[in-house]
């Protein structure tokens, strides 16, 4: 779990760490259920040792991390703001696959076609677990509209697929 | 592709349908085999003017091959007569088409009850039917709309309806979400995947992957013919998480 997101998260209350868990289950949905139980205690921990939050024993005393409550120390205000402004994009990564056909082709380890098959198989899965969350969700739920994001970029990438199948089809019979 | 002729409820052997001559001959489906189970939700993927409408034209028998055979369980409909034809569409196919095609001075029930009624049901029956599809497309307070004060979606989950009136053999289905949003497409795919759950048999063309991801089979079309094909079924990658970065 991404460091900025933790933080953040307490930056409209003070809160336990399993509040922080649930808040992260409602907006992710199914996709949070791949999140490890201990992941958001050990971020909170690295947060801690970082001097951008503060954890306090909770009022029945107990030293347990889930009795803390965690709330936000100037410099993690700061960090928030940051973040929130930043407006760095997540990059996929097609120059590797790009490489991967032209360097199949080149050396004749495989069809670059055969490649595109096998890849477009993969994503199609992917689609089809994808779309089935998004169908198992209410209308409008914070995990719909991530899933939503993730179909689309799904499609995107397949369309490319296409485009590869096509440009190496014609490669192939021109040559 | 399996070759049990026997439980396939469409079969196609050796479809072709050519259009012009000499030097503007266009082949729009060019040697196609296929046979489709009864249940089996199909999808037919391919670039726009790669043939897919043609096929399913010639698979739902609203066009007629120039060479090939077309069988619908087990009886062939490429040879038959135009009455025969035109019978055996009421009868037994159901269309779903991108502009959904309803009537627009009808209302939605009544042109859910329309093809019912074309299939030789009687009036009552046709319109005990149209309420019950009507509001399994969750549409019943919507029954006495007209078309033109329908949404897109409502209006294709209507067409959806009309299609299954007639309690066909196979539902047909050309680029049924291409005149819709994302979220009308995901009403439309809930639907498709609810009917595939009861048992009816389903032909898709579309280029819509969302579409294709919900098949039990994908199939690729190229310069009217098929390249590729994909099982869907069981194999799920059964991990969403990987569907995104939640480690750091």
């Amino acid at each position: 779990m991404q460091q900025e997101v933790v933080l953040a998260m307490l930056a409209k209350e003070p809160s336990h760490g399993y509040q922080l868990r649930a808040r992260l289950r409602d907006a992710l949905g199914p996709l949070g259920d791949a999140m490890n139980a201990g992941q958001v205690y050990v971020t909170l921990t690295r947060l801690e040792k970082a001097g951008l939050l503060a954890a306090e024993r909770s009022a029945d005393g107990a030293d347990r991390s889930d009795r803390k409550v965690y709330a936000l120390t100037p410099d993690g205000q700061q960090r928030v703001a940051e973040w929130i402004a930043e407006v760095g994009w997540p990059r996929p990564d097609l120059a590797e696959f790009h490489l991967k056909l032209i360097v199949a082709a080149a050396a004749g380890l495989a069809d670059p076609l055969t490649i595109v098959d096998t890849q477009r198989r993969e994503l199609l899965r992917r689609l089809r677990d994808a779309q089935r969350a998004a169908m198992a969700e209410p209308d409008r739920s914070d995990a719909a509209l991530l899933l939503e994001g993730i179909v689309l970029r799904l499609q995107a990438d397949l369309r490319w697929l296409e485009a590869c199948e096509t440009n190496w089809t014609h490669r192939r019979s021109g040559s | 592709m399996s070759d049990a002729a026997d439980t396939s409820v469409l079969r196609a052997r050796g479809l072709r349908k050519q259009y012009g001559k000499g030097e503007g001959l266009v082949r729009a489906v060019d040697g196609v085999d296929l046979d489709i189970g009864a249940g089996e939700t199909v999808a037919v993927m391919g670039p726009s003017g790669c043939g897919k409408s043609t096929l399913l034209h010639l698979l739902g028998g609203l066009d007629r091959p120039s060479d090939g055979e077309v069988s619908l369980n087990g009886r062939r409909i490429d040879d038959i007569g135009e009455k025969a034809l035109a019978r055996m569409r009421r009868s037994a196919v159901g269309f779903v088409f991108q502009a959904f095609q309803l009537m627009e001075e009808l209302t939605a029930i009544e042109n859910v009850e329309l093809s019912a009624l074309l299939a030789g049901h009687s009036p009552r029956a046709a319109r005990r039917r149209a309420e019950k599809l009507l509001e399994q497309v969750g549409l019943t307070d919507r029954a006495r709309f007209l078309p033109s004060a329908l949404s897109g979606g409502q209006r294709q989950r209507v067409a959806i309806a009309r299609a299954l009136s007639n309690e066909p053999l196979v539902v047909l289905a050309d680029e049924p979400t291409g005149n819709l949003d994302s979220a009308a497409t995901l009403d439309v795919l809930r639907l498709f995947e609810s009917l595939h759950e009861s048992g009816q048999t389903l032909v898709i063309v579309t280029h819509d992957a969302r579409i294709a991801a919900t098949a039990d089979r994908m199939i690729s079309m190229r310069d009217g013919a098929f390249v590729d094909e994909t099982r869907l079924t069981g194999g799920t990658t059964g991990q969403l998480g990987a569907l995104v970065a939640l480690e750091d």
